[in-house]
């Protein structure tokens, strides 16, 4: 089975086989964010992967997670490599961690998410946002319609969160 | 480093060693194939060794696809293999490889071995992606490509900015490196940028990744480059004063190394798990090497590497990289060629090749020729001067894949 979808003009192949991943972005297109919680020793992954990294069991279930998290690193593009980004420059890289199992299994790990900082409505943000972005800043998921029943997560700031003082690199 | 054992040898320190080294010129536009230049640098390096092509059996190359492979590089050469191997792989390839080799000559599959790195890295497959990203992409490259996350600089950025974060490492000490590894390419007759540039000029540059400025990425070249590994029973029948490896460490991984910035603090790089074997079997630790060469794809993969293998404590790599230390007439330089930054990018074997030749005492500047056709050194580092380190008897060699592996090398004067 392979299903097509479409963004910023790239045709996107959800090919069947790639079962984690393909159920990953089956269930951004519901408009909920999945991870996938192990069986056996219940901590959630990012990304989807084949076994658990904290204990190997091959046996996971899919579990909804809010979706609200904390910028924990960032890179500005400037300048674009792919053709299809060029329009957007200059354009955020994001790692996001959620609010859910900070600090787990070790002190420092969590799950880490990555994206673009976008609008609303789930398109690229403008430079007058891009500014405002730092790390510590508080961000909620956005879900980018890819077609097909398939979304992209994508992260804006939360402006129903108290936002604080933000870390930008130095100017 | 007290608990080192120096009384004895651990593994297969000191029992084999560089013998010799070849390159091509750094250049943009090559006009060669990756297989004309591979031929030359192997060729260059079994001169340069004294051996004829009948020594060489054994051969291994890395590559991104990009190159061409052992056995076609071998047939021009007229070398008959006992061994060959070509592997995938970009930065932290040649310490590793030097490891494998030490390791398949120890089994007895071959006697000498050759490893090279042949590329067009400008004028056909683009180290920085130009040129690459367009058409269709799968769902698992949605959480890549599909977020504008494709290029070296863009994959490691997330590390680079969060150092700043963590530690407060300015633009300024980052820039640093650049300058150093500028002031020692103005000493390298081969490097393609020979000029010295300013912690302004860094700072200047376009943007082209934040934190990563134009001058804080590496140049993009076409060259090839190539070491031989033999016994050091037979190094000592060579041309040279033998490189005697004392330690090897080979893509060596953080937790998930493919996802390495899901776990622990992302500012923290491979070298924090690699230096717990590179000195231990080396008997040495970071204070006894005269020079190094840390990886340079980005100016903050030398600082962060440099940082994690201990020559400085956790958190203080900005202030190591900007205070003097790595400079010509430093404590410790490093990058003495100019690196990937300036000298032409090789994926890491042209900074093996350099101190190779530190530890000859004959690194190719333009110092004079005496009789016996060796540089005479005259330590003056000011440009178009001297690069060679005084006296130098030890060196590492810290090779950068992704912050989540790296590789390395410890070599010793024979």
């Amino acid at each position: 089975m392979v299903a097509v979808g479409e963004y910023l003009g790239m045709p996107v192949n959800f090919d069947g086989l790639d079962k984690e991943n393909v159920t990953f972005f089956r269930h951004c297109g519901s408009g909920q964010l999945h991870l996938q919680c192990c069986d056996d020793c219940g901590l959630k992954r990012y990304p989807p992967t084949t076994a658990c990294p904290f204990c190997a069991s091959p046996a996971a279930t899919w579990e909804p997670v809010e979706g609200l998290g904390t910028l924990y690193s960032y890179a500005e593009v400037h300048h674009a490599i792919q053709p299809a980004f060029k329009a957007f420059t200059p354009y955020l890289l994001l790692l996001v961690e959620l609010d859910e199992q900070r600090n787990l299994p070790d002190e420092f790990d969590g799950l880490r998410l990555q994206g673009n900082l976008v609008t609303p409505t789930g398109d690229m943000a403008s430079p007058v946002q891009v500014e405002r972005v730092g790390i510590g800043m508080r961000l909620r998921v956005v879900y980018k319609d890819l077609g097909d029943g398939f979304a992209l997560p994508q992260w804006m700031i939360d402006e129903d969160s108290a936002q604080p003082e933000v870390w930008r690199y130095p100017e | 480093m007290a608990d080192i054992d120096t009384t004895s040898g651990r593994h297969l320190r000191g029992k084999y060693a560089i013998v010799g080294v070849g390159e091509t010129a750094y250049t943009r536009g090559s006009g060669l194939t990756t297989r004309a230049m591979g031929t030359e640098a192997v060729r260059n390096a079994v001169l340069d060794a004294g051996l004829t092509m009948d020594d060489i059996d054994g051969m291994m190359s890395y590559s991104g696809n990009d190159s061409t492979m052992s056995p076609t590089i071998a047939g021009d050469l007229g070398i008959r293999l006992n061994f060959h191997m070509d592997v995938i792989g970009g930065g932290s390839s040649t310490e590793a490889l030097i490891g494998m080799a030490m390791g398949v000559i120890e089994a007895g599959m071959c006697n000498t071995c050759v490893i090279f790195r042949s590329m067009n890295g400008f004028s056909e497959v683009r180290i920085g992606g130009t040129g690459r990203g367009g058409g269709g992409i799968s769902a698992a490259s949605l959480f890549n490509r599909g977020i504008g996350l494709s290029s070296a600089g863009q994959m490691f950025a997330h590390t680079f900015m969060r150092h700043m974060y963590d530690y407060g490492t300015t633009p300024e000490q980052v820039a640093m490196v650049k300058v150093v590894h500028s002031e020692h390419a103005s000493n390298n007759p081969k490097a393609y940028y020979r000029q010295r540039v300013s912690v302004d000029d860094v700072l200047s540059s376009r943007m082209i990744c934040k934190p990563l400025h134009l001058l804080d990425c590496c140049v993009e070249t076409d060259n090839a480059t190539a070491i031989i590994v033999t016994r050091i029973e037979q190094a000592y029948d060579c041309r040279h004063t033998p490189a005697v490896i004392q330690s090897v460490v080979g893509r060596c991984c953080k937790p998930r190394a493919d996802t390495h910035y899901q776990s622990g603090p992302i500012s923290t790089v491979a070298g924090y798990y690699a230096k717990d074997i590179l000195w231990p079997n080396a008997g040495v630790g970071p204070e006894d090497i005269q020079v190094t060469g840390a990886y340079d794809a980005f100016t903050f993969t030398t600082l962060l590497q440099l940082e994690d293998y201990g020559f400085c404590r956790k958190g203080e790599g900005g202030d190591y990289v900007s205070n003097g230390i790595t400079r010509l007439g430093g404590m410790r330089p490093n990058n003495t060629s100019g690196g990937h930054l300036c000298e032409g990018y090789t994926h890491g074997i042209a900074l093996v090749i350099e101190n190779v030749r530190q530890l000859r005492h004959d690194v190719d500047d333009s110092c004079p020729l005496g009789d016996d056709g060796k540089r005479v050194h005259t330590y003056d580092y000011r440009e178009d001067g001297c690069r060679q380190v005084k006296d130098v008897e030890l060196s590492a060699n810290m090779g950068w894949g992704t912050p989540g592996y790296g590789s390395a090398v410890v070599m010793a004067r024979g």
